[in-house]
């Protein structure tokens, strides 16, 4: 386990994945559609960050959380607080009762901007808020949930229900979080105007690089002890705890994973969007993420991606063609996916053209000698 | 007309016979005086809209799916039953209307995403769209950054004001004050219980509703309630109302809550026919009756601009109109009479501009006036809201309103109400 070489961590079939996505998101993409187009692409693929999340959680670790909007929510409130602050400076807002503090405030009568939306001036504290007040609450659920081995279908709908417990809160609370209408009108980064097409491609390909970031991070993970040990919990946890190992901690550990993975697609769609909802927060949110998720395949990573991404273009196409019937077509193709790809798109992809590709990949040079699996790691199969 | 004289005067007169001959002449003169009115697309559009020589393409953006679907459907079929009538009376500017129809989901980012499809993508030279205030809070920056122009149909809380947005419906100082001024004087109300659905307009229309009670009418506000969207548990608020004895509940509850609110009312016992208290909603349209049920709500008083039962020649062939198109049984609410307007405003501008240029029909907008509208007469006014009348509903069992006061002059928009803020 100490050298960690890049033939250990990924299979040839991998790297070829990798390469594959890499060319689709970062050539492909950009060259073939236009700047509108790309940005829908790039607030798809936000969603690609809760999904590769899933798969370490739900995939490998077995935990199904139904919650993960809470994460992806709040990751995108804090981005949303800072450039709405930026957005409600006393000039832009001088026909305020109150200037300079951002709108929907002014409308519920607040005078004075809430103690708690103070840090989000600092740039530094908002970026740091993204990746640390989701992780600190998925540390603090999971410590919760884990050590009393809470799991399964008690810890989903405990999840469920805390994304229900924030929807109300955020929508309750609208003079201190903008309500049911979110947070609107975000007009410039530190003094850079996030509304050009400029900036569409600056974000997009900003949330490109972090998607890959984090797909790297979810590789390791599921390539090292760490992965081999959830993939025990997930199928015997008694006797891994029997064997030594603090069961809990690893789940606590997965479980921010995921959080801070979502929190990063969050703020990723903040940028792109200009524009943080509560409609994202909620269990139907959450609960289409695993959607996107289960089509990919919530065994493989780049599946998740591929999941999200087709997930949400089929939506649009459909929703653009057919308002009527996207919802029930979206139905059945989950139910269509569940019943006949159980390990979604990564399973067909296994099933069916991953040995013609290893074959051809047999024949080509650079490929030729590196390994078709990694040192421990058989094709791991749902439980 | 040049080329008729040459014909006439040359032997085509022999060859073409007189007959065929004529009716080229008749055929060239209509296609002179077609010209005229079709001025070329050069000229009309020259900012890159969607607009060829013979169409002109707009956007229809509504919830067809979601929560939403149901209050937004009929503003779905009035704009679709306008743009089909400015149709065959010959479009805009001799250009007939396409409309591309997208579907918010009853999502708010979902409308912003679609919004810029339509601006950006289809180029659309004008949108007619959005229900709550939510989707137009989001749409906004999207409209106001690429220069689009959207009819929002819905009465709303006011303080807003974009230069990109004409406001069809009632905002809220509109719709409120001649109500409360209304019931105040004829239920000889002191006390006034304020209820609603937990969001930016029933808590601004409530904040108006006291300012107006409390400050000009000098009477007392007994109660304020909120509820979160789609709560149906209605009881203990129920009770204190029962405790306070308010002369009027006034009441902005939203959506599926007010089935369960009126129903939870009518069992409570409280008599809003006969008994001593009266309600009086600005939430409420024909729409929503239909699923509170006509005998549940009887008795309770609506202010509004429009009700379906209204008495004149415009509306009746409205009526005639929309029911002929979508169907025998349906009914039409407030919102649904306001987003009709939204094409037929829209049409005027264009033609007062001579241009379909979203910055042209903008600065023709102001002042342009509509004798057609089924509520009666709307003008425009400076800040893109529409003058016009505040009226009182008492609702039936039938599910119709009897309209029971209307006021007598157009009452002017004020979006940002000094004294009510």
């Amino acid at each position: 386990m100490s050298n960690f070489s890049l033939s250990n961590l990924m299979t040839r079939q991998d790297v070829l994945g990798f390469v594959v996505l890499a060319l689709i998101l970062l050539v492909v993409l950009p060259l073939s559609l236009d700047v509108m187009r790309l940005n829908q692409v790039g607030k798809y693929l936000s969603f690609a960050f809760v999904t590769v999340g899933l798969v370490l959680c739900w995939g490998y670790g077995g935990i199904l959380s139904l919650g993960q909007g809470v994460f992806y929510g709040l990751g995108g409130y804090a981005l949303a607080m800072f450039l709405k602050l930026e957005a409600s400076s006393p000039e832009n807002t001088s026909i305020q009762s109150t200037p300079g503090i951002p709108d929907f405030m002014d409308w519920n009568q607040i005078t004075e901007l809430p103690w708690l939306w103070e840090p989000f001036h600092s740039f530094g504290f908002s970026l740091l808020a993204i990746l640390l007040v989701p992780t600190v609450l998925a540390y603090l659920i999971g410590f919760a949930m884990f050590k009393r081995r809470v799991s399964g279908v008690y810890f989903a709908i405990i999840t469920q229900a805390i994304s229900s417990i924030l929807t109300i809160l955020i929508i309750g609370q609208q003079g201190y979080t903008g309500g049911v209408n979110g947070i609107t009108d975000l007009q410039t980064l530190m003094g850079w105007s996030i509304r050009t097409d400029y900036a569409s491609y600056v974000f997009y390909f900003v949330g490109v690089a972090l998607l890959f970031v984090c797909l790297f991070i979810a590789q390791f993970i599921t390539k090292s002890k760490l992965g081999r040990i959830l993939v025990a919990m997930r199928g015997q946890e008694d006797r891994v705890r029997f064997s030594g190992y603090d069961v809990a901690n690893f789940k606590i550990f997965v479980f921010c994973v995921g959080a801070a993975f979502a929190a990063v697609g969050g703020a990723m769609f903040t940028l792109q969007e200009k524009f943080m909802s509560p409609s994202f927060v909620g269990i139907v949110p959450s609960i289409e993420m695993v959607i996107f998720c289960a089509v990919g395949g919530r065994l493989s990573i780049l599946g998740a991606v591929y999941g999200a991404l087709l997930v949400n273009v089929f939506r649009t196409v459909l929703g653009e063609s057919f308002p009527e019937l996207w919802l029930f077509a979206m139905g059945l193709l989950f139910v269509g996916v569940v019943l006949a790809f159980p390990d979604g798109l990564a399973g067909v992809y296994q099933k069916y053209a991953a040995p013609t590709v290893d074959r051809f990949l047999d024949k080509a040079p650079l490929f030729r000698r590196w390994p078709s699996s990694t040192s421990h790691s058989e094709p791991i199969k749902a439980s | 007309m040049t080329m008729h004289k040459q014909l006439t005067t040359g032997g085509a007169t022999e060859r073409w016979g007189l007959g065929k001959l004529k009716l080229l002449a008749a055929s060239m003169v209509l296609a002179a005086s077609a010209n005229a009115a079709t001025p070329p697309t050069s000229e009309v559009n020259t900012t890159g809209l969607a607009v060829t020589d013979d169409t002109v393409n707009v956007g229809i953006l509504h919830s067809v799916t979601g929560t939403m679907a149901l209050s937004e459907e009929g503003s779905v079929q009035a704009e679709i039953l306008a743009i089909e009538q400015i149709n065959e009376m010959g479009g805009v500017l001799g250009r007939q209307i396409e409309y591309i129809q997208e579907d918010g989901a009853s999502d708010w980012p979902t409308f912003a995403d679609r919004s810029s499809k339509l601006l950006r993508r289809d180029n659309v030279a004008a949108v007619f769209g959005c229900w709550t205030s939510a989707s137009r809070k989001a749409v906004l920056p999207i409209f106001e950054q690429y220069n689009g122009m959207l009819y929002y149909p819905t009465f709303y809380e006011g303080l807003e004001e974009s230069p990109n947005v004409i406001y069809t419906g009632q905002e809220a100082t509109q719709q409120i004050l001649a109500g409360l001024n209304w019931i105040a004087e004829e239920k000889d109300a002191e006390t006034f219980y304020l209820l609603g659905s937990d969001y930016i307009w029933p808590r601004t229309s409530n904040k108006i509703a006291r300012k107006h009670i409390e400050d000009v009418l000098g009477l007392e506000v007994v109660g304020e309630d909120y509820f979160p969207l789609g709560h149906t548990q209605f009881n203990s608020s129920i009770n204190r109302i029962r405790l306070k004895k308010p002369d009027v509940v006034f009441a902005s509850v939203v959506g599926g809550s007010n089935v369960a609110f009126y129903k939870q009312l009518e069992s409570a016992g409280i008599d809003l026919v006969d008994g001593d208290m009266s309600l009086l909603t600005i939430s409420v349209t024909e729409d929503e009756i239909l699923g509170i049920g006509g005998r549940n709500i009887e008795g309770a008083y609506a202010a509004m601009k429009y009700f379906q039962s209204l008495d004149n020649p415009n509306n009746e062939s409205f009526v005639k109109a929309f029911k002929e198109r979508w169907g025998e049984d349906s009914v039409i609410g407030d919102v649904t009479q306001a987003a009709y307007l939204g094409p037929w405003l829209w049409k005027a501008a264009v033609e007062k501009a001579g241009s379909f240029d979203v910055d042209k029909v903008r600065e023709a907008s102001p002042g342009i006036e509509l004798e057609t509208a089924p509520e009666g007469y709307v003008r425009i006014h400076e800040n893109h809201h529409l003058w016009s009348k505040t009226r009182v509903g008492e609702a039936q069992r039938d599910g119709q309103y009897k309209v029971v006061f209307e006021t007598q002059e157009l009452m002017e928009p004020d979006p940002f109400p000094e004294g009510y803020q």
